[in-house]
């Protein structure tokens, strides 16, 4: 009981309460839903086994996300960055119909991770140090995103037919579970291990919440913000690659459409306010998989790709309103009237029966 | 007696874990200037806030002209002919004053703002409170004395019967409170109902016709101000007997500075901040920047600070030639600063009192020399044990302590870097009298048991005085004159501000 109430208190009960009643919505109209099978080469096969891996790249743009808005800005390039990130990865590794890659995997990968964040620290530098609205700021690289992706890949849809490139949002030869999971789960370890043994915390929620007592407490207010922009970049370069893998191709014009849209939302339904300041990653990470399972419930049940959004949209304001502390007040208000009027009726029951007597 | 204008009976407010308010009655008839008295945290601004709608209140019942009242927001107070004049003026500075005394109630024609009607009828209230300005300025071309002139109109003129002035004369003048308290009696004539919130006595006791004194959220007492001495009314704020009080004045003896420099600052400036400035502050001394508000001594500390960077003159601590470029570099130099404007340059809000308590400390060791939770616990533990900070546990959020204890923990985030010099910018605005005289004796303590240097900046002569061993005045944004020894009293010091000549 008192750990119930600990955990009821706690800043992740709200979005894990969502995400369960999604779940249990799903194993009671879903057939099959729960069940995993195992594949005769040892993967995993199952609904709950896809949402994870279709949720991976928006948990990580999430992640990086939930900085930024912690420090009371917004990072809408992340799409576009995607975009990039996969070109940058499929043009070095080359579409040779042959199979054969014309630059060794490891140095393409790392090349477009590092063009990602070389991106998120532009949108660093405008923001920080020229004092740029974020969302200006990274409308710029949203918009102009997609036109170098299409730049480098000479406005042609790049298909990989390097074998291992598949392996990065697929599964590698006997491993139970897709490796952008793993790939996923070493991201938030990271920033799990960033949050408990360094101070980033602090200085990301002081900024977000009051900049100018920061910087007169000795923070270095632009140093932390373009470090959080830097570190969304990175994590947009990380989801271009699983997003690339996934369809083994960079498509310029549909990778990372509409992501940075989901990762924001992911930020918001776990809990961090968009103004800034207190922040919870592992509410973001929920959100991501809350979003996923949503498409994925959607899918299930016969929605059309087309007819997706609008009942997404429906599903986003009825836990958006869950979590909005006006309609929490007014539920207790309700509740407390709906006691107190239970009382009063009692009380006339127990006067009549007096009465009675 | 005549029915009163305003009762509070059996007010009680509860935050959570904290009874603010704990069966608080308040009467107030009309014609009459009563003030609300007590410590930080004592209730009094959310008592304030209970009556004009801000929060609800969770017991009692207020009535007004004998009608029971329940105001749900400030709209509904002002409704109900309650008008309330904060502290920090709010209105907006980018609209004309006309346009700011009629906002959100402009008078129409033919279903357009009649701007002539509004433009005329606002000079006509500003003239009867005897302010004459262009009322089609923007309001940022007016002092903040004016603004708040602008504001009272504002309240009066929305049918007020009840004029509530929080805090006041905080950031005014003597000539500007002396205008204000001129305008308070003439609407005490007309029968409004005035509530007067301010730390100063000598104001306290120049206007109140009567005086409720609240401790610890609960009611001590209302009294005619002329029944009720100084100093009974400090021992009732405080809650000790009358000798208690009298020992708190008894002051500790000033510090003795050593004949170590700590800082030299040779004929330094910012362009259009500040002109050349000399000052030398040595180990273990309490120097004082006297001046009026904006004559140069925040602006002096901001440099010291490294907020803003130096552009004339040369600056050495411990001998060494330093250029400050960020605050950084100069709480390297081991200086801390408490700001002047503790909401929007010191606290964080949010965060809790043990992180505000850290964070100066933390951001010296850097980002990747986490400070272990066990170790921040014990330093937060120490440092409200010491300052005594009064706070329901270390976790609080900072914005929810009174502004008082907020100074303290700001106070304390610089301790625990423990510094060499500690600049106070206006430690003691706004706080009640006991804490005011902690932080004094504080800043007296530290220079002599630790050596500490601490600059210590006031509008309050009389702390000033009491507490420091140099004084540095400033006026029109540079030095002029400094004072040492049997020097320092209040009339040098006035003196030196109206001007050498004098």
């Amino acid at each position: 009981m008192d750990m119930l109430k600990k955990f009821s208190g706690s800043s992740l009960f709200l979005p894990v309460v969502a995400l369960s009643v999604l779940l249990i919505f799903n194993t009671l109209f879903v057939d099959g839903f729960l069940t995993i099978q195992m594949t005769e080469d040892g993967h995993l096969y199952g609904r709950l086994v896809d949402i994870l891996n279709r949720s991976c790249s928006l948990i990580i743009l999430a992640l990086g996300m939930t900085f930024v808005i912690a420090t009371s800005g917004i990072d809408i390039s992340v799409g576009a960055v995607v975009a990039i990130s996969a070109a940058v990865v499929c043009t070095l590794i080359g579409g040779r119909g042959d199979g054969v890659a014309e630059m060794p995997m490891s140095v393409a990968m790392l090349a477009a991770v590092g063009v990602g964040v070389l991106c998120g620290m532009w949108n660093g530098l405008l923001v920080a140090k020229f004092k740029i609205q974020a969302v200006v700021a990274t409308l710029i690289l949203m918009t102009a995103g997609r036109g170098v992706a299409q730049l480098m890949t000479e406005g042609q849809i790049i298909t990989v037919y390097y074998k291992p490139f598949e392996y990065i949002a697929g599964f590698l030869p006997n491993m139970p579970l897709p490796t952008n999971i793993f790939i996923a789960l070493a991201m938030v370890l990271l920033v799990a291990v960033l949050m408990k043994k360094t101070s980033i915390g602090l200085f990301v929620q002081s900024v977000g919440i009051n900049p100018t007592a920061a910087r007169y407490a000795g923070i270095n207010v632009t140093m932390v913000i373009f470090l959080v922009y830097a570190f969304s970049g990175l994590c947009a370069g990380v989801s271009g690659l699983i997003e690339s893998s996934l369809i083994r191709a960079a498509d310029a014009n549909n990778a990372g459409l509409n992501m940075e849209m989901d990762a924001i939302l992911a930020v918001a339904l776990g809990g961090t306010l968009l103004s800034g300041g207190k922040f919870y990653v592992g509410g973001s990470v929920i959100g991501a998989i809350t979003i996923q399972t949503l498409t994925t419930t959607m899918y299930a049940l016969g929605v059309s790709a087309d007819q997706l959004p609008v009942v997404k949209a429906a599903a986003v304001i009825i836990i958006c309103l869950i979590q909005s502390k006006k309609a929490q007040e007014m539920f207790d208000k309700w509740k407390a009237s709906r006691h107190s009027q239970q009382k009063n009726d009692n009380k006339a029951v127990f006067g009549k029966a007096v009465k009675q007597l | 007696m005549a029915q009163a204008l305003l009762e509070m009976r059996h007010i009680t407010k509860e935050f959570p874990g904290v009874r603010a308010l704990s069966n608080v009655d308040f009467t107030l008839h009309a014609g009459e200037i009563h003030s609300l008295m007590g410590e930080n945290g004592a209730g009094k601004s959310t008592l304030v806030k209970v009556l004009t709608g801000v929060y609800p209140r969770d017991g009692g019942t207020v009535f007004l002209n004998g009608k029971a009242i329940n105001p749900k927001t400030p709209k509904d107070a002002q409704d109900c002919g309650i008008s309330t004049v904060y502290q920090e003026v709010n209105l907006c500075s980018n609209l004309t004053v006309a346009e700011n005394i009629f906002i959100g109630r402009e008078p129409r024609k033919f279903g357009m703002i009649d701007w002539q009607t509004i433009n005329q009828r606002a000079a006509e209230l500003l003239a009867k409170l005897d302010v004459h300005i262009d009322v089609t300025k923007t309001l940022d071309n007016y002092s903040v004395a004016l603004q708040q002139m602008i504001a009272i109109a504002r309240a009066v003129d929305v049918d007020a019967k009840i004029l509530i002035l929080d805090e006041p004369t905080s950031s005014l003048n003597e000539e500007e409170t002396a205008h204000l308290f001129k305008i308070m009696r003439q609407l005490q004539k007309q029968g409004l109902g005035i509530i007067f919130i301010s730390h100063f006595l000598d104001q306290i006791y120049e206007i109140c016709d009567h005086i409720t004194v609240l401790r610890n959220g609960e009611l001590v007492g209302a009294y005619e101000t002329a029944k009720l001495p100084r100093l009974e009314l400090i021992a009732k704020m405080v809650g000790k007997d009358l000798n208690e009080v009298k020992d708190m004045d008894n002051f500790a003896e000033k510090s003795v500075p050593s004949d170590e420099v700590f800082l030299d600052a040779k004929g330094i400036g910012a362009v259009g901040k500040l002109n050349e400035v000399d000052v030398q502050i040595h180990k273990g001394e309490v120097i004082g920047f006297a001046g009026l508000l904006g004559s140069g001594r925040t602006e002096t500390a901001e440099l010291l600070f490294g907020i803003n960077e130096i552009n004339k003159g040369s600056l050495s601590i411990n001998g060494k030639k330093l250029h400050l470029k960020n605050p950084m570099n100069a709480m390297e130099q081991k200086i801390g600063f408490c700001p002047e404007d503790r909401k929007l340059s010191g606290i964080i809000g949010d965060l809790s009192v043990r992180e505000n308590i850290i964070l100066a400390m933390q951001a010296k060791d850097g980002i990747l020399r986490h400070i272990p939770y066990e170790e921040q616990v014990k330093i937060a533990d120490d440092c409200i044990k010491l300052l005594r900070i009064k706070v329901s546990s270390r976790e609080q959020l900072v914005k929810n302590l009174s502004g008082g204890n907020q100074q303290k923990v700001i106070i304390a985030r610089w301790l625990a870097t423990q510094p060499d010099l500690l600049i106070l910018d206006e430690p003691t605005r706004g706080i009640d009298v006991g804490t005011k005289t902690e932080i004094q004796k504080m800043a007296i303590s530290l220079a002599k048991q630790k050596g500490m240097a601490v600059v210590f900046i006031s509008s309050e002569m009389d702390e000033m005085v009491r507490t420091c061993t140099k004084l540095v005045v400033m006026r029109d944004r540079r030095k002029v004159a400094e004072l040492t020894g049997s020097d320092i009293s209040s009339d040098g010091v006035m003196k030196a501000i109206a001007g050498g000549a004098a």
